[in-house]
C-alpha cells in the first residue's frame, strides 16, 4: 500500500479529464458525421423514390388499399379536430366582434382563418402524429423482421411497393382530409355561434363562402399538397430506414412523428412567405 | 441413452456421387464498416443434399445467405448458382436465378397485415407470370397440406404460434417451387419437440421437392437431423468440414462445445 493516493488520484482525475475531452470531440465529429450522412441519405431516397415512382411499373392496388388506409381511417380523428377548431375559434373571436360591432363578420371571418391557416395546419399536425408515426413503426417493424427482405427475394420492388404507394397516397389524401376538416371547422363554428343567437346552418355556410375567394383556397390547397408529402416521405424514410434491433421500431415512429411535424410547420412558413409575395 | 436416440435421428444420406455443385462460393469476403465478418470464405453446396451451417450467433451465418440471394453485396469473392456468378448480374438476371432460390428468413418474416392465404398468394403472383387464381388456390391448399396446416388459411400471422409461423413461412417458400432453399435458424426459439417436426419437414420437402438445401442453425439436434453433410464456420472461414459422423468424433475444442 503506498501512501501517495493524492497523487494518484490527480494523476486518475487528469486521465479521466483528457479522456472526456477526447470522448467528447469524438462525440462531436461523430454527430457532425451523423447528420452529413444523414442527409445524404435523405438525399438518396428521395431520389430512389422519384426513379421509382416514374418507372413504369405502379402498384395500383397497393396505391388504392393505401389511400383507404390513410384517408378512411383518419377521418374520425380529423373531424374531431376540424369541429373543435371551429367552436373554439368561434367561441374566442365573438367576444372581440361584439365590441367590434361586427358579429355579422363571424362567419366569414372563421372561415377565411380556418381555410387560410388554421385548418391546413392543425390538421397536417394531427395527420403527422397519426399517418407519419404509423408509417414509422410499420415499415420499421417490417424491416426488423425481415419483411421487406422477404419482399426483395419474391421480385418485388419494396421501394416501390411500399414507400411511393405511401407516399403518393398521402400526398392525395391529406389535402382530402384538410378540406373535410375546414369543412366541419365550419359546422363547429355554426356550433359555437349558435349558442348565442339563431342562425340557419345553410344561411352560415353562405355568410361563410360569400368572404371566401381563389385566393383563399389555391394557395391553401397546394401547400396541403406538400404537407402530405412531407408526411408521407418523412414516415417512410424514417421506418425503412430503422435499424436492426426491435428498439428501433419506436425509435422511427418518434422520430418520425417529431420531423414530420417540424417539417410542416417549415411548410407552412415557407408557403406564407411565398403567397405574400405574390 | 442418448447416443442411441441420436443415433436414432441420424438420416440417411442422400446420394450426392454426381457431385454436381449447385452453389459454388469461392473467395467470398463481407465486412461492415471495420468488422470483418466472411473472410475468404469457400464452399459448395451438392445438388440435392442437405448442408448444415453451424457456427454461434454472430460468425456471419445470416450474412452468408444473405449474400447469395443478393441481399447484401459481397465485397470481394464469387458465388456462382448454377453456373452464374450473382455478384456480376443485372438487376433482372438477379430477379431470374432468386426465382430458384427460396429464402425462409428467421424470423419468418411474414407479412403482418396479410393473411395467411395473401402471404402465400404474394410470392406466387409477383414471381410466376400468367397463373390463374384456380392454379393459385390448388398450389396454396397443397403447400398448406404438406406443412400440415389447411386449416390455417384465412388466419392472420399474429393468431400464429411460433412453430405454425415456421410451418407457414415454409409453406411460403416452397409454394414457388425453389430449387435451392436457404433456411436461416429454422429451429431457434421452438420447443424440442416443435424443433424435432420443423426438422422432419425440412427432410419432406428435400425428398419431395427435390431440393438442394443450406440449413443455418446452432441447434444440433436439427443438424443431427438433417445434415447430409456440415460445415463450421469460425472467423469468417469454413473452420471443418464433413459428415456428421466426422463431426461427432471430432476432438477439437470449438466443435465438441457443439456437440456435448
Ligand atoms: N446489415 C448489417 N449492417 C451492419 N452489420 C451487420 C449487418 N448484418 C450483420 N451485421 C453484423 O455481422 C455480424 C454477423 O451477423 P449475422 O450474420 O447476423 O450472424 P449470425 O451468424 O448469428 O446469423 C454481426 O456482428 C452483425 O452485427
Ligand atoms: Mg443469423
Amino acid at each position: 500500500m503506498k501512501i501517495n493516493i493524492p497523487v494518484s488520484k490527480a494523476k486518475q482525475l487528469a486521465l479521466h479529464h483528457t479522456l472526456k475531452l477526447s470522448e467528447n470531440t469524438i462525440a462531436k465529429t461523430t454527430m457532425a458525421n451523423n447528420i452529413i450522412t444523414d442527409f445524404a441519405d435523405v438525399l438518396l431516397f428521395i431520389r430512389l423514390f422519384i426513379k421509382e415512382t416514374f418507372s413504369r411499373k405502379f402498384e395500383v392496388r397497393e396505391f388504392f388499399h393505401q389511400c383507404f388506409a390513410i384517408g378512411y381511417k383518419s377521418l374520425p380523428l380529423v373531424s374531431v379536430t376540424g369541429f373543435i377548431m371551429g367552436f373554439v375559434l368561434t367561441i374566442q373571436s365573438r367576444p372581440a366582434l361584439v365590441s367590434f360591432g361586427a358579429v355579422t363578420m363571424l362567419p366569414g371571418m372563421v372561415a377565411v382563418s380556418l381555410i387560410r391557416e388554421m385548418g391546413p395546419v392543425i390538421t397536417a399536425l394531427i395527420c403527422a402524429g397519426k399517418i407519419a408515426s404509423g408509417m414509422g413503426a410499420e415499415l420499421g417493424s417490417m424491416k426488423v423482421t425481415e419483411q421487406i427482405e422477404a419482399m426483395e427475394v419474391s421480385s418485388t420492388h419494396p421501394m416501390r411497393f411500399l414507400v411511393v404507394t405511401r407516399v403518393l397516397a398521402a400526398t392525395f389524401m391529406i389535402p382530402l382530409l384538410i378540406l373535410y376538416a375546414d369543412g366541419l371547422g365550419i359546422v363547429g363554428s355554426w356550433f359555437g355561434a349558435n349558442i348565442k343567437g339563431e342562425v340557419s346552418l345553410v344561411l352560415f355556410f353562405s355568410q361563410a363562402f360569400s368572404h371566401i375567394g381563389f385566393v383563399d383556397l389555391l394557395p391553401a390547397v397546394i401547400k396541403s399538397f406538400f404537407f402530405g408529402a412531407v408526411i408521407g416521405l418523412v414516415g417512410c424514410y424514417k421506418g425503412y430506414n430503422a435499424g436492426r434491433g426491435t428498439e428501433s421500431v419506436g425509435k422511427a415512429a418518434n422520430s418520425a412523428v417529431v420531423l414530420a411535424s417540424l417539417l410542416v410547420l417549415v411548410v407552412d412558413m415557407i408557403a406564407v412567405q411565398i403567397t405574400d409575395m405574390l | 441413452m442418448k447416443t442411441n436416440q441420436s443415433e436414432e435421428l441420424v438420416k440417411e444420406p442422400v446420394k450426392t456421387d454426381t457431385k454436381e455443385a449447385v452453389i459454388e462460393i469461392t473467395g467470398l469476403c463481407k465486412s461492415f464498416g471495420g468488422q470483418e465478418v466472411l473472410n475468404n470464405l469457400s464452399f459448395k453446396l451438392f445438388n440435392g443434399e442437405n448442408l448444415v451451417v453451424l457456427g454461434k450467433s454472430g460468425s456471419g451465418k445470416s450474412v452468408l445467405i444473405k449474400c447469395i440471394v443478393g441481399l447484401l453485396k459481397s465485397d470481394s469473392g464469387t458465388i456462382q448458382v448454377f453456373n452464374q456468378d450473382i455478384t456480376k448480374l443485372t438487376v433482372k438476371e438477379l430477379g431470374e436465378v432468386r426465382q430458384k432460390i427460396g429464402f425462409l428468413f428467421q424470423s419468418g418474416a411474414l407479412y403482418d397485415s396479410m393473411t395467411v392465404k395473401e402471404n402465400l398468394e404474394f410470392p406466387l403472383r409477383r414471381m410466376k407470370e400468367h397463373v390463374n387464381q384456380k392454379e393459385i388456390d390448388e398450389k396454396i391448399k397443397d403447400v398448406l397440406e404438406n406443412v400440415g396446416l389447411a386449416d390455417a388459411l384465412d388466419k392472420m400471422p399474429s393468431q400464429l404460434s411460433g412453430g405454425m409461423r415456421k410451418r407457414i413461412s415454409l409453406a411460403r417458400t416452397i409454394v414457388v417451387d425453389p430449387l435451392i432453399i436457404l433456411y436461416d435458424e429454422p429451429t431457434t426459439g421452438l420447443d424440442p419437440v416443435t424443433s424435432e417436426e420443423i426438422s422432419l419437414l425440412i427432410n419432406d420437402v428435400q425428398k419431395k421437392y427435390k431440393t438442394s438445401s443450406i440449413i443455418i442453425t446452432h441447434d444440433i439436434e436439427c443438424a443431427r437431423t438433417t445434415a447430409d453433410r456440415l460445415i463450421m464456420l469460425q472467423d469468417g472461414q469454413v473452420y471443418e468440414k464433413g459428415s456428421l459422423n466426422k463431426f461427432e468424433k471430432s476432438t477439437d475444442e470449438l466443435i465438441m462445445a457443439f456437440f456435448k
